[in-house]
């Protein structure tokens, strides 16, 4: 039996985690399907099936699956649960939130997370921070797991050739209404894909100063992440939070300016490619996962690195 | 209203852990213990729903091993009413441990059940959702904000795009996520009189919960350690290294 992905898209743009899921999927069994729940999402289903190695796409455009409402999409997944052996989302908030929901709905224990596939029912999860990492097996008829994106490569989007089905509309749940959505309007690429992060800690001291940061990404190309620290005290928004209960990047390049480097942050940047660490404490932990330390006070050390960067 | 808030014992945020040599799990002989800090918010916001006059009781309950007890103590000593202990020394995935928590919500007629949204052990982040889905009752993941509204609930969730707002019926459960609110500490005197306060001992086969784990933890593994690099000392070199020997700008 086939492996199903479910797509992550806001009905205008394919998320790049879904090309990720896919080459996890791809580990698991050559057969894979990809769900697209959405409305007007018609272009999502014909880019998903230009992903390679994607067999069929199913496609339920409808207003139920306007926003990612857990309950509607869960049923969706479950009516179609008993042609798979596998269901697969990105561990992002929309995976994370639907894959369980879903799997309790089905009697199936979930598995969150996973950095590796080693066969069919087995698998390697990040656990306590990723302070260590879990071997473990499945016995159930159907595995529903989340895939930490950063650990699987990006599915080539362009050579595959699947068919798109539509399918059904199995209703929206009247417990949940939805209100609206605030989210967080950038220029720059998303957090968890980019090839650059720029991070800020408690060391920014505000929010303004911030604005230092976004010049560096804007100069490297680059997205702009925080510590819990620098969320919780108001100078970013809660989506740039990168760690165990945020998000988690592996960029080429991670710049952490002023975070002391807690295992709660280093569990969302350490499998980073290259780390650069700039902080005015000799022991900062940080710089014990860095590549490369710059012991020096930021506000020094950014803008030379930004005169630096402009003038080559 | 009657809150039900699921707490789990964790070892300690502030704890580095260390694989066990024999690679069947962590080293849990004495480590700090604590509640998970993702129902330290969870206690917190049903205590608060509670003083600002929205709900009549508050109750914490927690399934595990003996210990677990203390962990109940803590959410009593924060302000809890009365807890509930299920008491086992099974392993147990979230799908046994979200059959066990409705029964016990059933049991108690709890109109909202409030989870952390991550335990920081396993770093699951499965068992409100779990919990929703065999309940049949709305589901309100990584909230940051909740109010009563036209006799449910209006949430605010934490996702990643940023923030959204949903309408929820009630009962409802729901998952905390960080900035919900900042837990108090317990006073003294709290922690005095939640010595007092009760505490009901019941079995998974109390509640008609078979415990049957479907997965296995094969083994436990070190990940691979990262090396600490040089310290450079101006932007000329930070950049030229970047360049010419990382080659990642
Ligand atoms: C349940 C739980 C979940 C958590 N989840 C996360 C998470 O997902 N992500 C996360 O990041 N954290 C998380 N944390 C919090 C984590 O433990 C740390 O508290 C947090 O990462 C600290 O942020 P920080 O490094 O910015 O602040 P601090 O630890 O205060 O560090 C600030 C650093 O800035 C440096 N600094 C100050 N001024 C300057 C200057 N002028 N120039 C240069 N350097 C300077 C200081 O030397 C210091 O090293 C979590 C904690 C818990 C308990
Ligand atoms: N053993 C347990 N007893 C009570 N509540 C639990 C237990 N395990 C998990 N929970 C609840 O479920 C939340 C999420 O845990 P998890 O799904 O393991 O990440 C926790 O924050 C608790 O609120």
């Amino acid at each position: 039996m086939s492996v199903l992905v479910i797509a992550e898209h806001d009905n205008s743009q394919l998320f790049p985690s879904t090309l990720n899921t896919v080459a996890a999927a791809s580990k698991i069994n050559s057969e894979v399907d990809v769900l697209v729940a959405g409305s007007d999402c018609g272009d999502i289903a014909a880019q998903c099936a230009k992903i390679a190695g994607v067999g069929k796409v199913l496609c339920a455009d409808a207003p139920t699956y306007a926003n990612e409402i857990t309950e509607n999409t869960a049923a969706l997944v479950k009516a179609h649960v008993s042609n798979y052996s596998h269901v697969l989302a990105p561990a992002s908030t929309f995976g994370k939130a639907l894959i369980p929901y879903t799997a309790a709905l089905c009697d199936v224990q979930a598995i969150s997370d996973i950095s590796e596939v080693v066969s069919e029912d087995t698998f390697v999860r990040p656990i306590y921070a990723g302070n260590a990492l879990q071997t473990v097996q499945s016995s159930d008829s159907v595995k529903m797991i989340t895939v930490r994106t950063t650990a699987f490569e990006l599915a080539d989007a362009e050579s595959g050739s699947a068919e798109v089905i539509t399918v059904e509309d199995f209703g929206a749940t009247d417990w949940v209404q939805f209100v609206d959505q605030n989210l967080s309007q950038s220029e720059r690429p998303e957090l968890t894909s980019a090839k650059v992060v720029v991070s800020g800690g408690r060391g920014m001291q505000n929010g303004d100063n911030f604005a230092m940061l976004e010049k560096l990404a804007d100069n490297l190309g680059g997205a702009v992440g925080a510590s819990r620290a620098a969320v919780d005290a108001g100078f970013v928004p809660n989506d740039y939070q990168v760690g165990q209960t945020g998000k988690v990047v592996a960029p080429d390049l991670y710049l952490a300016v002023g975070i002391s480097g807690a295992i709660q942050h280093l569990a969302g940047m350490k499998d980073s490619k290259v780390i650069v660490a700039i902080n005015n404490d000799e022991e900062a932990p940080i710089f014990q996962v860095s590549d490369y330390g710059w012991n020096e006070d930021l506000f020094v050390a950014v803008p030379a690195l930004q005169a630096e960067l402009e003038s080559n | 209203m009657k809150i039900l808030v699921p707490v789990k014992r964790v070892i300690d945020a502030n704890i580095r852990v260390r694989v066990k040599a024999d690679n069947t799990g962590v080293e849990t002989a004495n480590v700090k213990m604590a509640m998970n800090p993702f129902c330290e918010i969870a206690v917190e916001e049903a205590l608060r729903l509670k003083e600002a006059g929205n709900a009549e009781e508050v109750i914490v309950v927690c399934v595990g091993p003996e210990k677990s007890a203390e962990t109940i103590r803590t959410g009593l000593a924060m302000g809890a009413d009365r807890g509930v202990h299920v008491a086992t020394d099974e392993r147990l995935e979230p799908l046994v441990i979200a059959k066990i928590l409705k029964v016990v919500a059933e049991k108690e007629g709890t109109d909202l059940v409030i989870l952390g949204k991550q335990s920081i052990d396993d770093d699951n982040n499965q068992t409100g959702q779990m919990l929703a889905a065999i309940m049949g009752r709305p589901l309100g993941s990584y909230i940051s904000k909740i109010e009563s509204s036209d006799g449910g609930f209006a949430i605010t969730r934490e996702i990643d795009a940023g923030l959204e707002s949903l309408k929820i019926t009630s009962p409802a459960v729901v998952t905390a996520d960080l900035r919900l609110n900042e837990p108090r500490y317990a006073s003294l005197p709290n922690i005095m009189k939640a010595k007092k306060k009760p505490i009901e001992v019941m079995s998974p086969e109390d509640l008609g919960v078979e415990v049957k784990n479907r997965t296995n933890v094969v083994r436990v593994d070190e990940p691979p350690a990262r090396e600490a690099g040089i310290m450079v000392s101006s932007a000329s070199e930070l950049v030229d290294k970047l360049k010419n020997e990382a080659k990642v700008i």
